[in-house]
């Protein structure tokens, strides 16, 4: 017989907070430079040295705090966390134990059966990250010797740990990018999984389904991507019911995730945790907030998210699903914004599916990041306005949408350059299809027959000659007139 | 230069310098000629940077010769520093092995204070292991010794920067005091020694002990050099979370000494079993004098004093054993060779570089954090803290400044309290609980006890720091003491 | 308060410190008798008394977020006991 399983999740993010210098010392904080050329006394443990804090990493965690719906107390504090390792070169981190700067905060999921749920957020931390090690070999068990680089030793980092609500990995992605793109549009890091400014740990465990206690969580580290806290939640998850379908108990342990194996190790068990030996961080003073410095913090918030995607739906009428895919990246949505201030509330959807369907189209073809859409808001609503007049068609429109691209200059200009100007002259249409429909004898024939794609040939023949500039609906309402009129069924 | 120049005060040395009556370099030479028949006797330096002292000397000379007019407040002055404040490419070692040949690429900030005051740095000075020791006893690099009796300890931790001063080395020194580390080597060496307010000084720069408790101050061999050396030391430090950004007063000395009109307690609990007789007898007459400068001396209470030298022995080692966690053979200092990983690496490079009385605080302050036992120990030393701080907040809502002894015993022998670490902590009663406050304390010469030097110790409030050094001026002015000189007998 | 020999070497390991075997039985008694008198402070009432971390109490102590000169690399890594390719090297991490 099988127990009905419950998966229980919760995840601690790791976000590096993009800060132009450590958050100890003025160090330059900056991802790539040549090994142990952002140190100095502070981050390197030198005897002697003190930590400062950076006035910016602290106005960042409250913002990123404050962005998450948590409560910022009014008093928060630091705390030393002593461990020995390598890359950590006072071998204790400076963190936040009982008093962290924010508390109680949430993200709100959408799940694709539409339900919606709130995770909750426990805390958020401001914190040190370590230096990094370079093993020779790769891989930290099999090396014989390590090097280490303290560039990114001090580098502020915020920890974001969630309650544990999920109950399925693609919650737990659902969580990941919506928290993603929030810290993102706060300003605050770049978030790049792929760069480590993002970290995860998952801490899982199962239960049988209704049960009220928690079963025993093992904690999954190195999950280095998105797909990775995927494939790492299914593996978990099939081996901790194994186990416990097999009538054994699972381990409280920290694993290591390996994803090439696509399987995960045992790193820590629980008689090696380590023993932290908390306590106040005596170097540094306590941070106490009033309302007022909160409230200015919560003035420079950007709008978020959820609340753009309200405002598009709610004003333009745009589906959730379209508003989601434009407030994926503030750039976007500021973009978009903008456009529609340019071409009108009542284009709004056609700007949607330029962005959306043309614009994003070709960053994705060309790789390119948020902040290199290709094609300014100016850009676009200006031929928006000239398909609006009617000066292009829409066949057109594609042409010009290119060339903006390619020129950087604007749709009048190219319209005009490149005589890209729709023909609307009925007049002169008329002329033209009346010429083509007589030099078709044979397609005459086919239309007569009652063969429908004969009309669509001549159009398709008047875009020819007109070289696309031919407004498609008149230019079929002239060829029919045209047959009409050479074959005598006026 | 006469044969004497060494003798002469800071002050003195200052204005003659100024005056052109002196110059730097006749100043220097004097100092490390000194220096160089004195130590084999004492063991005060570890290192002497002569050279670059005799460079720096007659760059200053340079200077005043060229049209200078910007005097500093110690140009000229050679002083000398304990080994646990960084100096820029000069061998710091915090009296320990770990640190092995280990140069700083940078100053301290009161070392960069030291020479933008136009004073001439000497050398460092040893001490005890990273700043833990009452006697002198435990450097690696050897004892330093009483220049009033060779065979006696000079105190601790500033063993080396009290002696050097005492014994006429150098005018001038700094030394570090967690728990009476500068009070009570200047009480037994028989000179003027001073903890300022806990912030006043920067940190930064000095290899951290007990975060908390430590403080840079003054060693010199009258009040009103001590002052000079603590106006030029105090002072703002963005490079400090702990500094309280407070510019010391000028002091002024001058005038007809009197106490009229202040108002000094003696609290009981430092007068209790233990102490020296001979020293109580110092400081009863020392009390009798303050009171015929005109102060109200009244007795007073400090009840939790005898339980903040266990606070003080729960705090200090959990906030060393942290500080010390960076000596680990990675970044710089010795490390252990043939080691077969990080964890025999660590172990190895700790055990052979640090002494036993570093092992034994690490390891009391690694248990007193440890899971289990944090509440009971460091967390309830804490609180004792506050209740210590309350009796000093009571006891100043009535009196500007408190007077007790220094140490309740003078100097003992090399060698009589190392086989026990207890008995040795125990020295520090007097000291320790104004560590715990943060409040300043400053111990001046106040007599002799079987022929060695007694210390009275003033405590005032946060901040009052200038005034402590007023009082004691007011009272050195009445008394002989800080005129007496070592004729470093004895021993050898 | 009495330690046991198997506690000592439990907070040697935590701080790394590699003990001798005369060496435990040292600190071991003298760790004990520190211990014992630094009980005494269980005798005092502090049920209502906050612990005080910082004798003079500041706040918000911050700083600017404009870089400054690092340390020249050369120098820093002159300190270092062993190093290689711009970084500090180290032996074999046994533990994760």
């Amino acid at each position: 017989m099988t127990t009905k399983w419950e998966t229980v999740i919760g995840l601690e993010v790791h976000v590096e907070l993009s800060t132009h210098t450590k958050v100890w010392c003025s160090c330059k904080n900056e991802f790539g430079a040549e090994p142990n050329t952002n140190v100095c006394p502070v981050c390197a443990a030198l005897p002697g040295a003190l930590p400062v804090l950076n006035a910016e990493a602290l106005a960042y965690t409250v913002k990123t705090g404050l962005a998450l719906g948590c409560e910022i107390p009014h008093y928060a504090k630091f705390d030393r966390k002593n461990y020995f390792y390598p890359d950590s070169p006072t071998n204790y981190q400076i963190s936040q134990l009982d008093l962290p700067l924010c508390r109680n905060g949430h993200v709100e999921i959408t799940t694709a059966d539409g339900n919606t749920k709130q995770v909750r957020i426990g805390r958020i931390q401001l914190e040190t990250d370590a230096g990094k090690l370079l093993h020779a070999g790769d891989d930290v068990a099999e090396a014989h010797s390590s090097l280490v680089d303290f560039n990114r030793a001090g580098v502020p980092l915020i920890e974001i740990v969630s309650e544990p609500d999920m109950r399925s990995a693609e919650e737990a992605l659902l969580y990941l990018t919506k928290l993603r793109a929030i810290v993102k549009y706060c300003g605050v890091s770049d978030v790049k999984m792929e760069e480590g400014s993002m970290r995860c740990d998952v801490n899982i465990s199962i239960r049988p389904a209704g049960a009220e206690k928690y079963g025993t969580r093992a904690e999954l580290k190195n999950v280095n991507s998105f797909s990775a806290v995927a494939r790492g939640i299914e593996y978990e998850v099939r081996r901790q019911i194994a186990i416990l379908e097999a009538g054994g108990t699972v381990d409280q342990e920290t694993r290591s995730w390996r994803d090439a194996k696509g399987i995960s190790v045992t790193l820590r068990s629980k008689e090696e945790a380590e023993d932290y030996r908390y306590f106040p961080e005596p170097d540094l003073p306590p941070i106490v907030l009033t309302d007022e410095e909160i409230d200015r913090v919560r003035q420079s918030l950007p709008e978020l998210p959820d609340s753009i995607i309200h405002r598009l739906m709610n004003e333009y009428g745009l589906s959730a699903y379209d508003a989601s895919i434009i407030v994926a990246e503030k750039e976007l949505a500021e973009w978009f914004d903008r456009a529609v201030a340019l071409a009108g509330a009542a284009n709004a959807k056609t700007v949607a599916n330029w962005q959306i369907n043309e614009v994003n189209r070709v960053m994705n073809l060309k790789g390119l990041g948020p902040d290199q859409i290709p094609v300014s808001p100016e850009q676009v609503a200006g031929m928006l306005k000239l398909l609006e007049k009617g000066t292009i068609s829409g066949k057109i429109a594609k042409t010009v949408f290119e060339k903006m691209i390619e020129s950087g200059k604007d749709a009048e200009t190219i319209v005009k350059e490149e005589g890209l100007t729709q023909v609307a002259d009925e007049g002169e249409l008329l002329k033209i299809a009346l010429e083509i429909v007589s030099a078709n004898p044979k397609v005459v024939e086919d239309w007569k027959s009652g063969k429908a794609t004969a009309a669509q040939w001549f159009v398709g023949q008047m875009m020819k000659a007109t070289r696309g500039r031919a407004n498609p609906q008149l230019a079929m309402k002239l060829v029919t007139e045209a047959l009409e009129k050479f074959t005598g069924q006026a | 230069m006469s044969a004497s120049t060494y003798k002469l005060s800071a002050t003195r040395l200052n204005r003659l310098f100024a005056a052109g009556e002196l110059s730097a370099v006749e100043i220097t030479e004097s100092v490390l000629q000194r220096i160089e028949k004195v130590e084999p006797r004492v063991g005060a330096f570890l290192t002497v940077t002569a050279e670059r002292a005799l460079e720096r000397a007659r760059k200053l000379d340079g200077r005043r010769k060229g049209g200078d007019t910007e005097i500093g407040l110690l140009a000229g002055v050679p002083v000398a520093v304990k080994d646990n404040m960084c100096t820029e490419e000069v061998r710091t070692t915090c009296g320990s092995k770990i640190l092995g040949g280990y140069v700083p690429p940078y100053d301290a900030t009161v070392v960069e204070r030291l020479r933008g005051s136009g004073a001439i740095i000497v050398g460092k000075t040893n001490m005890d292991e990273f700043a833990m020791g009452s006697s002198g006893e435990n450097s690696a690099y050897g004892p330093v010794r009483n220049p009033w009796d060779l065979n006696r300890v000079p105190g601790g931790s500033s063993s080396g920067s009290a002696a050097a001063v005492a014994a006429e080395e150098v005018p001038l020194s700094l030394g570090s005091d967690t728990g009476g580390s500068i009070r009570q080597p200047a009480a037994l060496c028989g000179i003027v020694g001073m903890k300022p307010t806990y912030g006043y000084v920067s940190r930064y720069g000095l290899v951290a002990f007990a975060s908390s408790l430590d403080q840079i101050g003054p060693f010199a061999r009258d009040v009103e050099d001590c002052a000079r050396l603590f106006e030029v030391i105090a002072g703002p430090d963005r490079r400090d979370s702990t500094n309280a950004n407070r510019t010391p007063h000028t002091i002024k000395f001058g005038g007809e000494p009197s106490l009229k009109g202040v108002k000094l307690g003696v609290p009981k609990e430092y007068f209790a079993a233990g102490i020296d007789p001979e020293v109580k007898a110092r400081l009863e007459e020392a009390i009798s004098q303050l009171q015929a400068l005109g102060a109200e001396v009244d007795e007073c209470s400090l009840p939790h004093t005898e339980h903040a030298l266990a606070a003080y022995y729960i705090i200090a080692p959990a906030e060393a054993s942290a500080n010390l966690a960076r000596f680990d053979g990675v970044k710089y200092g010795h490390r252990a060779e043939n080691a077969a990983g990080m964890l025999e690496m660590y172990g190895k490079t700790r055990a052979e570089g640090f002494g036993p009385e570093v092992k034994r605080r690490i390891m009391i302050g690694t248990y007193a954090l440890s899971s289990g036992y944090y509440d009971a120990y460091y967390k309830k030393a804490q609180q004792v803290r506050t209740l210590v701080m309350r009796d000093f907040e009571a006891a100043f809502s009535k009196f500007d400044a408190l007077v007790t002894p220094t140490s309740p015993i003078p100097a003992w022998g090399l060698g009589e309290k190392t086989d026990d670490p207890l008995t040795m902590y125990l020295a520090d009663v007097c000291t320790i609980p104004v560590n715990l406050a943060g409040v300043p304390g400053i111990s001046v010469p106040c007599g002799f006890a079987g022929g060695l030097p007694v210390g009275m110790q003033l405590i005032g409030k946060h901040f009052d720091d200038h005034k402590l050094l007023q009082y004691a001026w007011a009272y050195e002015k009445v008394t002989t003491h800080t005129q007496a000189r070592p004729s470093l007998e004895g021993g050898l | 308060m009495a330690l046991t020999r198997s506690q000592v070497e439990h907070v040697a390991r935590l701080a790394r410190l590699a003990l001798t075997e005369a060496e435990k039985e040292t600190y071991t008694e003298q760790l004990s008798r520190i211990l014992d008198h630094v009980e005494s402070m269980n005798r005092l009432d502090t049920s209502n008394v906050p612990p005080t971390y910082q004798a003079v109490a500041l706040q918000n102590v911050l700083r600017g977020d404009e870089p400054h000169q690092s340390l020249d690399r050369e120098k820093l890594l002159s300190q270092a006991p062993d190093h290689e390719a711009g970084c500090f090297k180290v032996p074999k991490i046994t533990e994760g």
